[in-house]
């Protein structure tokens, strides 16, 4: 498995992180470095073999379906970049 | 003892000084304070909370003397960056955390305020806990306070709690909290020749510890001696119902367990950890250990854990996606860093420049690895089949420990510390390497602790881990006692900071 430059550009999009095109090849050369070295798990014979959801055995616990926190507009929105009138404020979404 | 010295004493001793009145926990506080403005060149603390420290000091003297003193009460420590801390700058050493001060505790963080600790400030790292030398770090590297005898290369003191080995190797607080997801507890602290326990996963609450890959990350103590690391665990861990993983267990009182006897334990050793090209030093220390450990009325018994080779590669599939996942809320709306847009820019440009502005390099790498292993098509070739792996690594310890092993004895890491910028030119793969002999422990879920044996003929400190069962620390850290006992490191590095 071999990862071009279209794939690393792809890659970077769904990541959300900008990569310029002249950083791209060595990026997609670090990715085949990577990719090389977890290709040995196809050694492993894991037939059968159930993939792990939970380390430890444990049932997730449940609680009564009520409100337990709220009424902390003002702590949510302090380390917001912009926030204007109790809201988040990013550029326009919808036109 | 000298006052100027208060900041060189363990847990144990500064909580048996508090008790008999001998010292205040502002005394101690002070003179960590001092010991911490004088190491600027070691870049261990990162932000210093002065102020917040003495007055935590005052509160736990008032408590001390209306005899009210839990063990880690008036304690002065170091807390790692990672930790939301109320207040206080927590920025997991990123750039897209720059400004962040939380509006809340993490659960860590108070349960070591309620047991009347006092937190000096936080501690530098790699960027969100990715790294093994400290240098992916927002602030710039932390230093190791050893030196090879008088070469004066600056050295790594590992990662990804480096600052946090660094500061209590080099007596700037009297322990500190770490976190380790593939051996960011323990690889530092076998590097700095302290020592460093993670526990069993689910055994320290994970909630407002800024999040890596939460299947694997556990908070620990990383402390001058195993009955510090008893004493702090005790006061870090518990049930949290902010956290479903958090397990509902009884916190035993672990430095009640540290009685000295292991006779009739059985210590595995594991065949697959002799590497190829493992530096002969640390092959004797291990066997070292094992006679050390035989001497104390032990039965050494060899072991295999066939898939220990397969666990960095699941590792390097398993904790990358989940890092995706984690760090996708860091977009520049709730919080940190918003990149300047361009007239015209959008919301998915505010996005991609504010985390490529944001992200260093080796989080960006991760990032988009985990992006790729969890993309369509790839998700049961990458994921679905590292989660098959891992299932295997942990059922290798399940049949050690069903036949009957304690703990599992195994070298720390691969070597000793080594050059700030030596492997700045290796593939990243190079780097991953280090975290060989502990990134097991993680997938597995296990206990595992480092504990400092030796020193190698440059006099750099080598360290030794244990494994244990799960919830078993208390087990383990007698264990670890035992060798810590037998191995009788007291070096200390010479100060040039």
């Amino acid at each position: 498995m071999s990862i071009d430059l279209e794939t690393a550009a792809r890659v970077a999009r769904l990541a959300r992180i900008r990569v310029d095109a002249d950083a791209l090849p060595a990026l997609a050369q670090e990715f085949n470095t990577i990719l090389g070295f977890i290709e040995q798990l196809n050694e492993v014979d894991v037939e059968g073999v159930a993939p792990m959801t939970s380390v430890t055995p444990m049932r997730l616990k449940r609680r009564a379906d009520v409100v337990t926190d709220g009424n902390c507009q003002g702590a949510i929105l302090s380390n917001a970049p912009d926030a204007r009138e109790g809201f988040f404020v990013v550029p326009k979404v919808v036109e | 003892m000298s006052m100027t010295d208060l900041n060189t004493l363990t847990i144990a001793e500064a909580r048996d000084a508090l008790r008999r009145g001998e010292v205040t926990s502002l005394d101690l506080t002070e003179a960590c304070l001092a010991a911490i403005e004088g190491a600027g060149a070691l870049g261990a603390f990162v932000h210093v909370t002065a102020d917040l420290a003495r007055d935590q000091a005052r509160a736990a003297d008032a408590r001390i003397a209306a005899g009210d003193a839990p063990a880690m009460c008036g304690i002065p420590l170091g807390i790692k960056d990672l930790f939301c801390t109320r207040g206080v700058p927590s920025q997991a050493a990123s750039r897209i955390l720059q400004g962040f001060r939380p509006e809340y505790e993490s659960t860590v963080t108070q349960n070591l305020f309620d047991a009347g600790a006092v937190m000096l400030g936080k501690l530098n790292m790699d960027e969100f806990a990715m790294g093994s030398s400290n240098e992916t770090s927002c602030y710039g590297a932390a230093v190791n306070p050893w030196r090879r005898g008088n070469d004066a290369t600056p050295l790594t003191p590992g990662g990804s709690s480096g600052g946090s080995a660094s500061a209590v190797a080099a007596d700037l607080c009297l322990a500190a909290t770490g976190t380790d997801t593939g051996g960011s507890i323990r690889q530092p602290a076998a590097f700095a020749g302290i020592t460093g326990i993670k526990p069993t996963y689910g055994r320290c609450s994970r909630w407002g510890i800024v999040a890596f890959a939460s299947s694997l990350d556990q908070a620990g103590p990383m402390t001058k001696s195993v009955r510090d690391a008893a004493i702090m665990l005790g006061a870090m861990c518990g049930h949290d119902p902010k956290d479903s993983t958090s397990a509902d267990l009884p916190v035993p009182d672990f430095e009640a367990l540290l009685t000295g006897d292991i006779r009739g334990k059985v210590i595995g050793i594991p065949r697959e950890y002799r590497m190829d090209g493992m530096p002969a030093e640390i092959e004797a220390l291990w066997s070292e250990g094992a006679a050390m450990l035989r001497d104390a009325g032990a039965e050494i018994r060899d072991i295999s854990l066939p898939h220990t080779k397969y666990a960095l590669p699941a590792y390097y599939v398993i904790a990358p996606a989940e890092a995706s996942s984690n760090l996708a809320r860091y977009d520049g709306v709730r919080y940190g860093h918003r990149a300047k847009l361009a007239p015209g820019d959008g919301i998915t440009e505010m996005y991609e420049k504010t985390r490529a502005e944001g992200f260093g390099p080796e989080v960006q790498r991760r990032v988009m690895v985990g992006t790729y292993v969890l993309s369509a098509g790839f998700y049961d070739a990458y994921y679905n089949r590292a989660r098959r792996v891992r299932t295997l690594i942990k059922r290798d310890f399940e049949e050690v420990f069903a036949a009957g092993v304690d703990a599992i004895l195994t070298p720390a890491t691969p070597s000793a510390a080594f050059g700030l910028g030596e492997m700045a030119e290796a593939d990243p793969v190079q780097m991953y390497l280090n975290d060989v002999f502990t990134v097991t422990v993680n997938l597995a879920g296990l206990p595992g602790i480092a504990v400092p044996a030796g020193l190698d003929r440059q006099g750099l400190p080598l360290g030794l881990q244990l494994i244990g069962r799960p919830w078993e620390e208390g087990d383990l850290l007698n264990t670890a006692h035992v060798l810590e006992d037998a191995a009788g490191f007291v070096a200390k590095p010479a100060k040039w900071w």
